[in-house]
């Protein structure tokens, strides 16, 4: 099998197990929102509600689609496309596992391992504003076009923090900004210098106020709550998808849910070492190469999933911020403190080195 | 080979995006196909192995100045009927100046002997170290030069913001 046809298989399944999550997170998010709130939440569907996304999917491209008199046509299809597309970009560069071996030969479970891989992140995600700017501007609806320009103006103000927080984690991997690499310097080395347990090196306890800054710079990118005011019904009614309706509205909510998938990957992959679990080297010598290599999946997507429980637990707990609290937060908070840190971290390594 | 048909796709892709800057009637079609050319322009960058000259482009350009962009013109709502039309003046003024700089262009073209295409051998140099590294080295007074002037215009756009307290 030629590496050609195992990248494009990846990128198949890559595609079809965001989708899957993204459908079943709204599931899942429905269900969190019930426990939380004391309710049982859907329950109709098959068993447990389990069919729920399913119907809610099939009702999302059943409904009459609306295209308003007055927007511009072209435009009003190219936002919620845009918004996919580039939420979907991201998990090109993330590794999803350690290397499986096929055939006596060794395949890197990740579509691209290219030099620049955090900066890719950083790319695309300032990328996704676009959806939600031509979107909004498009409807021709003061409340879609205000939902537009919040969305634009949280998203590049928290940038600028999320990158901040992400180059304290660069001074620790000698300045490589591969993910891979990243990642897999979270495998090796003792934890402290003297804590022995393979493969739980995590950048989360030399780093955890860049983890925090991450975190929340990670919220208000994916337009989640407390952040959430781009779309915050009791003001703007829905926002930027205000005149949305059928798959296109789908596509918008859909977006948001890979979002959070996405960015829980890369939180896994940055902070708490990706595939890596405590003991990886120890299971490496008593199972074959490859039950390591699909275990090590696994532990990536059990740390994936409870981010996106995390995410839905903070929205069904924290209200919402107001709009001059965000951005406060934002620039006179989060930004000095991320600045600070890079510096510390910076000082840190050279006077004990690494 | 598929390399050079790469180059003639993404050399079209942005002349053409470019002229569309500048035709489109709309502004907000302007903004777009401006970005569409931006990603052209990153896209040559890739194929010179400079991933992260491409990557800052995409950033800085298309993540960030364009969405402030985008961003005054959605909010000029700049449209067709309540555009004034310009006066003789300022037409005839940007036509000269568009004039002298073709000429310019053109004058410094005829000057320039243009050598083979050389296609560039496989290199690193534009990986992140290694720029960083001749940056801070090499080039280390220029840089800090710009870091410099950039924080001039910060304070400046901060101070011209800043609305006076009574």
């Amino acid at each position: 099998m030629s590496v050609l046809v195992f990248k494009a298989i990846l990128v198949v399944v890559l595609f079809l197990v965001s989708l899957g999550i993204a459908a079943y997170s709204t599931y899942a998010e429905r269900k969190v929102a019930a426990f939380l709130q004391d309710r049982i939440g859907p329950d109709r569907a098959g068993p447990f509600g389990l069919l729920q996304p399913i119907a809610d999917g099939v009702k999302m491209f059943l409904k009459e689609e609306i295209i308003p008199t007055l927007s511009d046509k072209f435009l009003f299809i190219l936002g919620p496309s845009m918004f996919m597309v580039t939420t979907l970009m991201v998990s090109a560069v993330i590794p999803w596992g350690m290397p499986l071996e096929i055939g006596g030969e060794m395949f890197a479970l990740q579509v691209a391992d290219v030099n620049i891989g955090i900066l890719y992140v950083l790319g695309v995600v300032s990328l996704g504003v676009y959806g939600i700017m031509i979107g909004g501007w498009a409807s021709n609806n003061k409340y879609a076009l205000l939902g537009a320009i919040r969305a634009s103006s949280q998203m590049i103000s928290y940038e600028l923090a999320m990158g901040m927080s992400v180059v304290a984690i660069l001074l620790m991997t000698n300045g490589s900004l591969s993910i891979n690499h990243i990642v897999e310097a979270q495998g090796t080395g003792k934890l402290y210098g003297f804590i022995n347990v393979s493969g739980m090196n995590w950048n989360v306890f030399y780093q955890p106020v860049a983890f925090l800054i991450f975190l929340i710079c990670a919220f208000a990118e994916a337009n989640r709550t407390p952040f959430d005011l781009p779309e915050s019904e009791s003001e703007l009614i829905g926002g930027f998808h205000t005149e949305y309706s059928s798959m296109k509205l789908g596509l918008y909510l859909f977006g948001e849910y890979i979002n959070m998938f996405i960015s829980s990957a890369i939180i896994s992959c940055l902070f708490f070492g990706g595939y890596n679990f405590p003991g990886i080297e120890y299971l490496g010598t008593i199972l074959p190469h490859n039950i390591v290599s699909i275990i090590s999946v696994l532990v990536l997507f059990g740390k994936i999933f409870f981010f996106i429980f995390f995410f839905m637990w903070v929205r069904w707990t924290i209200p919402r911020f107001r709009y001059d609290q965000l951005m406060r937060l934002g620039w006179q908070i989060l930004m000095p403190i991320a600045i600070v840190n890079v510096l510390l971290t910076a000082l840190g390594i050279t006077l004990f080195g690494n | 080979m598929s390399s050079q048909l790469i180059f003639f796709i993404l050399a079209a892709l942005s002349i053409m995006s470019a002229l569309f800057v500048v035709f489109s009637k709309n502004p907000i079609y302007s903004v777009i196909w401006l970005i569409v050319c931006f990603f052209s322009i990153a896209g040559h960058y890739i194929m010179l192995n400079a991933q992260f000259l491409a990557i800052v482009h995409i950033i800085v350009y298309a993540g960030a100045i364009m969405v402030l962009m985008l961003f005054t013109v959605m909010l000029l709502n700049l449209n067709k009927a309540t555009e004034p039309h310009k006066p003789m003046l300022y037409k005839l003024a940007a036509m000269i100046s568009g004039g002298l700089m073709l000429l310019v262009l053109l004058a410094s073209m005829r000057s320039t002997a243009l050598g083979a295409y050389a296609s560039p051998a496989y290199t690193e140099s534009g990986y992140v170290q290694n720029v960083g590294m001749v940056l801070f080295t090499e080039f280390l007074l220029p840089f800090e030069m710009t870091s410099v002037l950039f924080i001039a215009a910060m304070i400046g756009a901060v101070v011209l913001a800043k609305k006076e307290v009574h």
